[in-house]
């Protein structure tokens, strides 16, 4: 075991609590700055996408595991980011402009529906942000001379001062804009405006009486999030180099949503853990599609029993259903996702022998005062 | 002038009159203790107070500034911090965050500076931790420090909620039952934090409880109080002895 001796109140405060972490990410980092020289496309681009996926989560992380306010709309924030770039590069707007850019718009519009945010809550708050997202949906389909409506649109490859970005110049601008925008959570987080959050979130009346002006902060968590999405939004575009509005629909929103709850809800680095989970699910799935009817078929020994199998696993439900019992799954067993199975593992190597079971039990709480509401 | 003056103020929720017509002031430095039955109107007096609801008439003046119309969260501006009768601490967030966020009102940093963390929030930050340091010393929480909310012992949170409030910087806290679901060593100490709190740092208290003696041990003045009105003013004995107070308690 360790211990922490803190000696003044600069310690708190650092990016990095111990050496150890610094030099862990330091590796993490270099690590990941390494791969195009190690591995192959098909991975680097698997990365690519949970490097995004991982600024999404970041997002979401921030808005609801910390301000405490439910969206699953995101994918609207997401599509918002990728047609501003996908027009922006139309027009010949160099890259360097428009990925601020876009961020920054998507950051208002998660302004704007953050306003009914202040008189919704729960539920009724996530209603409002699937309503927000069907319409942006609607709008992508509609609004066909700015976004050529349900043919899609095809991006032009990014360039930087005229050379093309190509595959790894995609990745290398993944990982920066991963760092940057976790830098900025880790910023927010440790600040007030990231004790403001959680007061919100854990008691909106005593916050208010502490002087937490809930509207603003509640808006600027929404636009913040939208903002981040926004941004990656612009990454998946380039990404995929082909968008169109069906891609941006509630299931990709409520795989936003399985990130942050698989990761742990609470945690930036659950976020990433979450994102690199969500990619990984697809491969798995498929290897599960191809190699279980014939397991089934060889074991049984029945050729029937292998089609009804191979059937049933290519119906179209099958991965919804999946994702539904994997949900599930973590909040019943572990609410605090893969970052709490991270956590009490390392309690448990530096406690070992001593590590008792009980340190992470979660209390049940019954005063809570419904007064002032 | 007084220092904290309720002019006939009247809360009314249907055609319940929570609170009706109350007038009494509180002198700067003093104790003044809100007592009564269940459903009286305390604590919705003190939401009103705190601007957690908004009075129907009369007027709240506090020194000198008609607060009546004043928003909730500019309230801990004014210097005026609260405590609540079932505890709204913070729960999935540790003691330090918790009286941090007491620190809310001093802090002028941007949403832009926190994104960067400029180092003005840095040395913000570092001010705000020495005094939520200094609050956390003089109520002997230092032990709690790291520890979530959630974990904690009822009798700890309800001095965590007193910490909090202490780390707005208040010139008037209200506390509201600071006693209540304590025992009997823990509503001691209480009372000796509360003296202290008055006399040490010159905090000016308006507090609701219902343990007599906690009551006649510390304040300075009391307000009886029943179905939203002003039964008794006086002293503790005064409001005690008085023979409508004893009617409303006994049922007579």
């Amino acid at each position: 075991m360790s211990f922490r001796i803190r000696t003044g109140y600069e310690d708190d405060l650092r990016l990095f609590k111990t050496r150890e972490s610094a030099i862990a990410y330091g590796l993490l980092l270099a690590v990941l700055l390494a791969a195009p020289f190690l591995i192959g496309s098909y991975f680097l681009s698997q990365i690519v996408f949970v490097l995004i996926y991982t600024i999404v989560g970041v997002g979401l992380v921030l808005l609801s595991g910390y301000a405490g306010q439910t969206s699953i709309g995101h994918a609207a924030f997401l599509a918002i980011g990728a047609y501003t770039a996908a027009n922006a590069a139309k027009y010949g707007v160099p890259i360097y402009v428009y990925l601020p850019a876009a961020a920054l718009l998507t950051g208002v519009v998660g302004w704007l529906v953050g306003l009914p945010a202040l008189r919704l809550h729960g539920i009724y708050l996530a209603i409002a942000t699937f309503a927000f997202a069907l319409i942006v949906e609607e709008i992508l389909a509609r609004w066909e001379r700015v976004t050529n409506g349900n043919e899609g649109m095809m991006i032009k490859p990014a360039t930087l001062v005229g050379k093309p970005l190509g595959e790894s110049g995609l990745y290398y601008l993944c990982v920066f804009c991963t760092v940057v925008v976790v830098l900025l959570a880790v910023n927010v987080i440790r600040s007030p405006t990231g004790r403001a959050f959680v007061a919100l979130r854990d008691s909106e009346t005593a916050a208010r009486s502490m002087g937490v002006d809930a509207a603003r902060y509640k808006t600027f968590a929404f636009a913040l999030s939208a903002g981040m999405t926004g941004l990656a939004g612009v990454l998946y575009a380039h990404k995929l180099s082909f968008i169109s509005p069906e891609m941006f629909t509630l299931s990709l929103s409520i795989e936003f949503v399985m990130i942050i709850i698989i990761g742990g809800v609470a945690s930036i680095r659950g976020a990433a853990l979450g994102a690199i989970f969500m990619i990984m699910v697809d491969p798995l799935l498929v290897l599960l599609k191809d190699g279980l009817p014939g397991l089934i078929g060889r074991i049984s020994g029945s050729p029937l029993l292998q089609d009804k199998a191979s059937v049933l696993l290519s119906a179209p439900g099958v991965k919804s259903l999946i994702f539904g019992l994997i949900i599930i799954f973590f909040i019943i067993h572990e609410p605090m996702g893969l970052d709490g199975r991270w956590i009490k593992l390392k309690t448990w190597l530096t406690q070992f022998p001593f590590y008792r079971p009980a340190t992470f039990r979660r209390q049940k709480m019954y005063l809570k005062s419904e007064r002032g509401r | 002038m007084s220092y904290l003056a309720l002019q006939n103020v009247s809360i009314q929720f249907g055609g319940l009159k929570a609170v009706d017509g109350v007038s009494f002031a509180v002198e700067k430095g003093q104790i003044f203790t809100i007592i009564g039955p269940n459903g009286a109107g305390k604590t919705t007096l003190f939401n009103l107070i705190s601007r957690l609801y908004a009075a129907s008439s009369g007027k709240i003046v506090f020194k000198g500034e008609d607060i009546t119309q004043v928003p909730a969260q500019q309230i801990a501006a004014r210097g005026i911090a609260r405590t609540f009768q079932n505890i709204e601490l913070f729960d999935n967030a540790s003691t330090l965050q918790n009286l941090l966020v007491g620190r809310h009102r001093h802090s002028n940093t941007r949403f832009f500076e926190d994104l960067f963390f400029l180092p003005r929030v840095r040395r913000e930050e570092v001010e705000h931790r020495r005094a939520a340091e200094e609050v956390m010393e003089f109520l002997r929480l230092q032990r709690y420090r790291d520890s979530l909310i959630g974990g904690l012992p009822y009798g700890v949170r309800k001095v965590v909620e007193v910490g909090r409030a202490l780390c707005v910087g208040p010139e008037l806290l209200l506390l509201d039952e600071p006693s209540s679901g304590l025992n009997v060593d823990e509503t001691d100490r209480m009372a000796d934090w509360i003296l202290e709190i008055n006399r040490r740092l010159g905090i000016t208290i308006l507090m609701v409880e219902h343990d007599m003696s906690l009551v006649s041990r510390v304040s300075d003045r009391v307000v009886a109080l029943n179905y939203g009105r002003i039964m008794a003013e006086g002293s503790a004995q005064e409001v005690q002895s008085h023979p409508d107070v004893v009617a409303a308690y006994l049922g007579a």
